[in-house]
């Protein structure tokens, strides 16, 4: 079957060669639009709205669409994404993505909007705002919460086997393993993660752009790179619960996906320092449901509701009265589940690199193919 | 057997290094342990998880509205393609032109019907993966109804033609009917591509309806889940099915 | 009708063709041509625009892309690439040429079941068959335990998480395309050649080395390509039997059309790709060419 197939495909560049430069005339730039914000209709019926929200996948319960089809009439769909980059990309890709609600980090937030993909909230649409930790208003990505607001927020720190090694008190416990941890150990490998660990333990600032720091970066973690397993953004604790892993990179929730599997696993911020990062609710600008996606947000910081999302994903809310009902109780078996506003706001507050962006794509590149 | 001597090595070999994984899959599917490195016991939980699962039905039923679409569109375009190109154009730029869908590396074709759906302004959706499996597929139909119109002998068609049939009517009556097991192997070869295909539908697909094997590199990429082995299982058990009754129909065709 | 006189007959033969032509290949020329030969164009056409900073295109001409391209960190992703698809394709033969020549030995009767069953693998899931190897090769998986229950290493090794483990699951992938093309070429193989070798004096491994083999390189040449071509361009083995420590150039371009949104740069490594296919493709047909030149001619002598 082989041979009608190749023989002709050698001739086939031609073929495509000819038909492209025909085509190259039919092709036209087209222009992007800018809209200007749209006006809320206070009056709009909810039911005839629907809505599509784009989170993580596991990051948020599992029956949520059905509880908030029963509590304000709009029928939802949730979609999943596995990282901020993968919805980055699909939203940014032109034309309306069909997402209604997006989640995204802070930093990523603030690309969006700097893009003008995403609406800029009204506030009288979304009374629970005021629910929000003071702290959690001004985050640096968008202070004022002007296009996003937070969903959840924590730290990045190492989570690990206590009955397997010592508390890891410094970043090198994972750039530098000692011999038992050789090969033990794993990174988170989404960019702004896997700089962070090198960042902090350098003393550099997490949103550094100045390209010396980074090329220092770049060199401690291709030294560090032989002495990883693997770098993991998604397994991570269940590597810790295997027995793969002896420790690994990971954000403080889900950290705490381990602690429930083995008590042992537990977490730690490193003394060089760590992030805060904040995860967001946005609202596109192609959205025909705005109404609906306010009336989204406003039910997620309902104090009952978002306790209920804290509940159930173990990350910190930035939510007082969310964490005031639940926060101690999940603290005594998720410790990290306690961090207070203040001790979170001790991290650095991540914020989109602008300019510099290319600049750790190339680094995570050079990192992870050296 | 005894004539293969030494070469019985690398055949044995070869099927065990094809069939040890499978087997590994097929027998963890019943294992009750969530471990997969461990062995608890006889269950079949994984399977009524899986069947449980929303995502994975969802994105099965995603999967057959592409693979059917596809299948369809690609055998009507594909061998009315196939005649073109046989038997008016006799041309192997033409053909070569065809029959390039189906070469050109996935990797490729994928990121560029993504810049052009986006160019163009189309909406990634179940819709743009139809179009985008549709190309491929009727490469494919077009190169296995191409090679059947090579095994055929046209006089028929002139015969009938000839005796003042329409070519309508010769058409449907002389020409379908000597090119069916072309076509019919054409359009099961799409039909298992199209359920398979991951690339061109990872770059080509909205976020909101993820086919099945969108939906399983998802499962794969948040780890060890012991439903994955039960639909490697029931996926197994469906393929062999496919491919032992794509045997019997060409068979049956063929001797017709 | 039988009155037609040679000239208007060739009017009405062209005639035919051209309706034919429009009423048969058109449908399928037109869907080819915005599908595949437009996108592929608009690749080529990126490729020489700058990026936008949020993604998409700004229309701005320029050859930085391909600059770009040659820095050393692309330069070693490519040869990485190279490296590790060359190795895959090497190992698919040594294992795929060997099988397809038993099969190929096999009574008539075994030899369809045995290539079905080469092939049938093939038809499962791409994602689940590599997703095996993640519980084969891992340190607490079957390979590992066995391996330290018989004696022979005394803790797990790391099998997962390496380009040994990437290579695995790439000839694992594509296996299959190796030894259908390269039995074909044996099936088709003149036996008279060989046994004409044998009956002048050649011993089998003479006649193997000097006769078999040559003939069957343009299948051999085939199959390498069906294994070379996608392993360069696969990305889900490297990310999930990598454990990302082992970057292709699938990987990279993946990353700039759905993470770093560099469309222009990913256009760039994916023409890379392309121009080796044809430079590939272009090789095969030479060696092709050749081979049945001298095969005839061996076989005329013979």
């Amino acid at each position: 079957m082989h041979r009608p197939i190749t023989q002709r495909s050698v001739r086939r560049t031609g073929a495509i060669l000819a038909t492209v430069a025909s085509a190259a005339l039919v092709l036209s730039a087209c222009g992007g639009g800018d809209s200007a914000a749209s006006d809320l209709n206070p009056d709009a019926d909810l039911t005839q709205q629907s809505l599509t929200v784009s989170n993580w996948a596991g990051y948020y319960p599992e029956d949520m669409a059905a509880n908030f089809e029963a509590a304000v009439g709009t029928p939802m769909t949730i979609t999943n994404h596995a990282t901020n980059e993968e919805i980055m990309a699909k939203l940014t890709a032109g034309g309306d993505s069909g997402i209604d609600v997006a989640f995204v980090s802070g930093q990523f937030a603030q690309a969006l909007n700097e893009a003008g993909l995403i609406e800029t909230l009204n506030p009288e649409f979304i009374p629970n705002l005021t629910n929000l930790y003071p702290e959690a208003q001004n985050l640096a990505y968008d202070p004022g919460n002007k296009f996003s607001v937070p969903y959840a927020w924590g730290t990045t720190g190492i989570c690990y086997r206590s009955d397997l090694i010592e508390e890891p008190t410094s970043w090198n416990a994972i750039l530098e393993p000692s011999a038992e941890n050789n090969g033990k150990v794993t990174a988170l490998a989404t960019e702004r993660w896997l700089m962070l660990p090198a960042q902090k333990a350098l003393g550099f600032s997490a949103n550094t752009t100045d390209e010396a720091e980074m090329e220092q970066v770049k060199e401690k973690l291709i030294a560090a790179k032989p002495g990883l397993l693997a770098y993991d953004d998604t397994t991570f604790y269940s590597r810790l619960v295997s027995g793969e892993a002896n420790a690994v990179v990971a954000w403080d929730g889900w950290c705490n996906y381990g602690t429930a599997e083995n008590p042992d696993i537990k977490f730690v911020v490193p003394s060089e320092g760590s992030d805060l990062w904040a995860d967001t609710m946005v609202i596109l600008k192609t959205s025909k449901n705005k109404e609906a996606a306010h009336a989204y947000i406003n039910y997620i910081l309902d104090p009952a509701n978002h306790a209920w999302v804290a509940e159930n994903i173990l990350y910190k809310v930035p939510n007082k009265g969310a964490m005031d009902a639940v926060g101690a109780g999940l603290a005594a078996t998720y410790p990290n589940m306690g961090l207070t506003p203040a001790q979170l706001l001790e991290g650095e507050s991540l914020v989109d690199l602008g300019e510099a962006g290319p600049l750790y794509t190339k680094i995570a590149t050079e990192v992870t193919s050296s | 057997m005894h004539k293969l001597g030494w070469l019985r090595v690398p055949l044995i070999g070869t099927y065990a290094f094809l069939y040890i994984p499978i087997a590994v899959l097929v027998v963890m599917s019943f294992n009750a342990s969530k471990n997969p490195f461990t062995w608890t016991g006889f269950s079949t939980q994984w399977y009524s998880a899986l069947f449980n699962n929303d995502l994975i039905r969802q994105g099965f039923v995603n999967t057959m509205i592409v693979a059917v679409g596809a299948t369809i569109l690609a055998t009507i375009l594909g061998t009315l393609l196939a005649i073109g190109v046989a038997r008016y154009f006799r041309s192997t730029v033409v053909e070569a032109y065809s029959l390039a869908p189906a070469i050109i590396p996935d990797l490729v074709l994928a990121i560029g019907l993504l810049a052009f759906f986006s160019l163009i302004g189309v909406t990634l959706s179940l819709f743009s993966v139809l179009l985008a499996h549709v190309v491929f597929g009727m490469a494919f139909v077009a190169a296995v109804v191409i090679a059947r119109i090579g095994q055929t002998d046209s006089s028929l068609e002139e015969a009938s033609r000839d005796l003042g049939a329409s070519a309508f009517t010769t058409f449907f009556r002389i020409t379908l009917p000597s090119l069916a097991p072309g076509i019919i192997a054409g359009a099961l070869l799409v039909f298992t591509l199209s359920l398979d295909e991951f690339v061109v539908t990872y770059f080509t697909n909205g976020p909101t309806t993820p086919t099945l094997p969108i939906v399983i590199y998802s499962m794969v990429r948040f780890g060890v889940t012991p439903e994955i082995n039960a639909l490697a299982a029931l996926l197994l058990l469906v393929s062999f099915t496919i491919v032992i009754s794509a045997q019997r129909i060409t068979r049956l065709t063929d001797s017709v | 009708m039988s009155t037609t006189t040679p000239t208007s007959g060739r009017g009405a033969a062209r005639r035919r063709a051209l309706i034919g032509r429009t009423v048969f290949a058109g449908p399928g020329l037109i869907y080819i041509t915005a599908f595949m030969a437009i996108p592929v164009l608009l690749v080529l056409v990126y490729s020489f625009f700058q990026r936008g900073r949020f993604g998409g295109i700004v229309w701005e001409f320029t050859f930085d892309n391909y600059v770009r391209a040659f820095e050393p960190v692309y330069i070693q992703v490519f040869s990485n690439s190279l490296v590790i698809a060359g190795t895959t394709t090497l190992l698919a033969l040594l294992i795929g040429y060997p099988t397809a020549y038993a099969i190929a030995k096999l009574p008539a009767r075994w030899r369809t079941v045995a290539l079905v069953m080469v092939v049938l693998p093939f038809w499962t899931n791409f994602l689940i068959r590599t997703y095996a190897w993640i519980i084969l090769l891992n340190s607490e998986g079957p390979i590992n335990s066995s391996l330290v229950d018989a004696g022979i290493i005394s803790a797990p090794i790391g099998l997962l998480y390496t380009p040994g483990a990437v290579i695995v699951g790439l000839v694992y992938a594509y296996l299959p395309l190796v030894i259908l093309p390269v039995y074909a070429s044996i099936e088709r193989l003149d036996r008279q050649l060989v046994e004409a070798a044998g009956n002048l004096g050649a011993s089998r491994a003479r006649a193997f080395f000097d006769v078999t083999l040559p003939l069957t390189l343009p299948g051999v040449m085939i199959g390498a390509i069906f294994v070379f071509v996608p392993s360069l361009g696969n990305f889900v083995v490297p990310e999930l039997l990598g454990g990302g420590k082992t970057v292709m150039v699938g990987n990279l371009i993946r990353d700039q059309f759905l993470e770093a949104r560099d469309w222009p740069f990913g256009a760039v490594l994916a023409l890379f790709v392309i121009s080796l296919l044809v430079i590939l493709f272009a090789m095969q047909a030479a060696i092709s060419r050749r081979i049945n030149g001298t095969g005839k001619r061996m076989s005329s002598r013979a």
